[in-house]
């Protein structure tokens, strides 16, 4: 007997919280304005680091959330609840039974920050005056727990944990949890809140952030030759997923499909790409294969690049690895050129950034591609955003440390 | 310090801690009946309480304060002792 075939899941909701703007709208905006939210961080803290370039977020979430609530989230979990309150917003607040509704919301690194403030309280206060509110900060749960307990999703709150591919990993598990029948609304993306000394000073060990602090618009240049590293960012990005007939009985306005999600991991290095690509290329195919789609049916990929110099030249070598010739008639663009990289809601943004694109049929221009690299064979866009024909397939790709490998496969709605 | 100043020192830490207004926080009112104060917010306010009335609340002690009253009686002791 065969099983029913799944249903088809659509995106009927976005929400944002980005170095860019407060909301999905201004984030958008700017993206295709190709603005920068990146800037030399002038705080005391940050003058001994070697890198003091970073990404904030552009509006506090302390100037939205009360006072009380606030010092019980830590910031990953504050930009999370902001971004889910504007989608579920956006998204009309659907009318959903609590136990069909599901949350995947993912963190890359979590409440680290709690953990480190909690810790100068107790050796400069003592055990006593530890927060009772610290584990549930810290847990790397935290913030869908959070968005659950807000929007009352009891079909079950999930939180994936693969490093940059965290936010795309949470939103290919909401995607299953509506195909396996188990939710008819998931609210799913990822956030992240760690622009601190500590993580700062350990990426920046690992030789993978930008210091170019001359020019802080001009740190973050995916596929330039002169790249040399990422900017950190924070913030968060939240996406409705539904249910296609769900959304169409109650006349939502829907985004986009979500067709397809392709996973694989490359077991090459703890840190380091596949420099083949090969892992990228199997989530991409397997993207492609679960969505019914030809490669040739893809006109726009929305590329993971970081601005690291190993990473970028990777993705695209896997890129045309799964597109061969048709690599040619793909736009690409990269969304961290403006916004920095979120880490892991760094895949739940350019998902959202991938839907918009598709509704509009507009491919925004990668920011500061002054030069591209010649190892990368692909057709940037740059200078100005590029239209995209009706009707046409994209793909978001995100690659985490631990070689995790996302792709998620977009058609119009 | 009188019974009403504690009062009224209290009802500000609890509005900070949970942002329940201080004007709900009146003495026969229950901490988890009444103004839905949760276990871990409990801890909190003892915390801010040991902190402004230099007093110590042992975690015997504050399992037993149920009220506001309780919790004011408590501290006009505490500081009596201190």
């Amino acid at each position: 007997m065969s099983s029913p075939r799944p249903p088809d899941v659509v995106v009927t909701g976005l929400g944002a919280t980005t170095p860019l703007g407060g909301d999905m709208p201004s984030t958008w905006r700017a993206v295709l304005a190709g603005q920068s939210g990146t800037r030399l961080l002038e705080d005391e803290w940050a003058a001994d680091l070697p890198i003091r370039l970073a990404a904030p977020a552009a509006t506090d979430p302390a100037t939205i959330i009360p006072a009380p609530r606030l010092r019980s989230l830590d910031r990953n979990q504050q930009f999370a609840l902001v971004a889910a309150q504007e989608a579920w917003r956006d998204a009309g607040e659907p009318a959903v039974e609590p136990d069909r509704l599901a949350a995947v919301v993912a963190s890359g690194i979590g409440g680290l920050v709690t953990m480190l403030d909690q810790y100068d309280v107790m050796r400069t206060r003592g055990p006593r005056r530890v927060s009772p509110f610290t584990v549930p900060m810290i847990m790397p749960n935290g913030a869908v727990a959070a968005v659950a307990l807000e929007l009352g999703a009891r079909a079950g709150a999930h939180s994936p944990a693969s490093a940059c591919a965290s936010g795309s990993e949470a939103i290919a598990a909401g995607r299953e949890l509506i195909r396996s029948g188990r939710a008819d609304v998931v609210v799913c993306g990822g956030a992240e809140a760690v622009i601190h000394p500590l993580p700062m000073a350990a990426f920046a060990a690992m030789r993978a952030l930008s210091g170019r602090h001359d020019e802080p618009l001009a740190a973050s240049r995916p596929f330039d030759k002169q790249r040399d590293g990422f900017v950190l960012g924070e913030g968060a990005t939240v996406l409705v997923l539904e249910r296609h007939d769900h959304a169409r009985a109650r006349g939502a306005t829907i985004y986009a499909t979500l067709a397809g999600a392709g996973l694989a991991s490359d077991a090459h290095h703890i840190a380091a790409p596949d420099p083949d690509g090969a892992g990228a290329a199997r989530a991409m195919n397997a993207a492609l294969a679960e969505a019914g789609l030809a490669p040739t049916d893809v006109a726009h990929v929305n590329a993971h690049a970081t601005s690291t110099p190993a990473g970028d030249v990777a993705e695209a070598l896997a890129i045309r690895r799964t597109f061969g010739s048709h690599s040619d008639a793909i736009a690409i663009t990269a969304t961290k050129s403006c916004t920095g990289h979120l880490l892991g809601a760094a895949g739940a943004l350019e998902a959202a950034i991938t839907c918009l694109t598709l509704r509009d049929r507009t491919a925004p221009a990668i920011r500061n591609l002054d030069d591209p690299d010649d190892e990368i064979d692909l057709d940037l866009v740059r200078v100005t955003p590029r239209d995209l024909p009706q009707g046409a397939a994209a793909l978001s790709n995100s690659f985490g440390f631990g070689g995790h490998d996302v792709a998620l496969a977009f058609t119009e709605a | 310090m009188s019974q009403q100043e504690i009062l009224d020192a209290l009802g500000a830490i609890v509005q900070e801690a949970t942002g329940i207004p201080a004007a709900r926080v009146v003495p026969d009112a229950s901490f988890i009946n009444d103004l839905d104060v949760d276990s871990l917010s409990m801890v909190e306010i003892a915390t801010m309480a040991e902190d402004k009335f230099s007093i110590s609340i042992p975690d015997a002690d504050l399992a037993k304060l149920k009220t506001v009253a309780d919790v004011v009686a408590y501290i006009a002791k505490a500081g009596v002792l201190a």
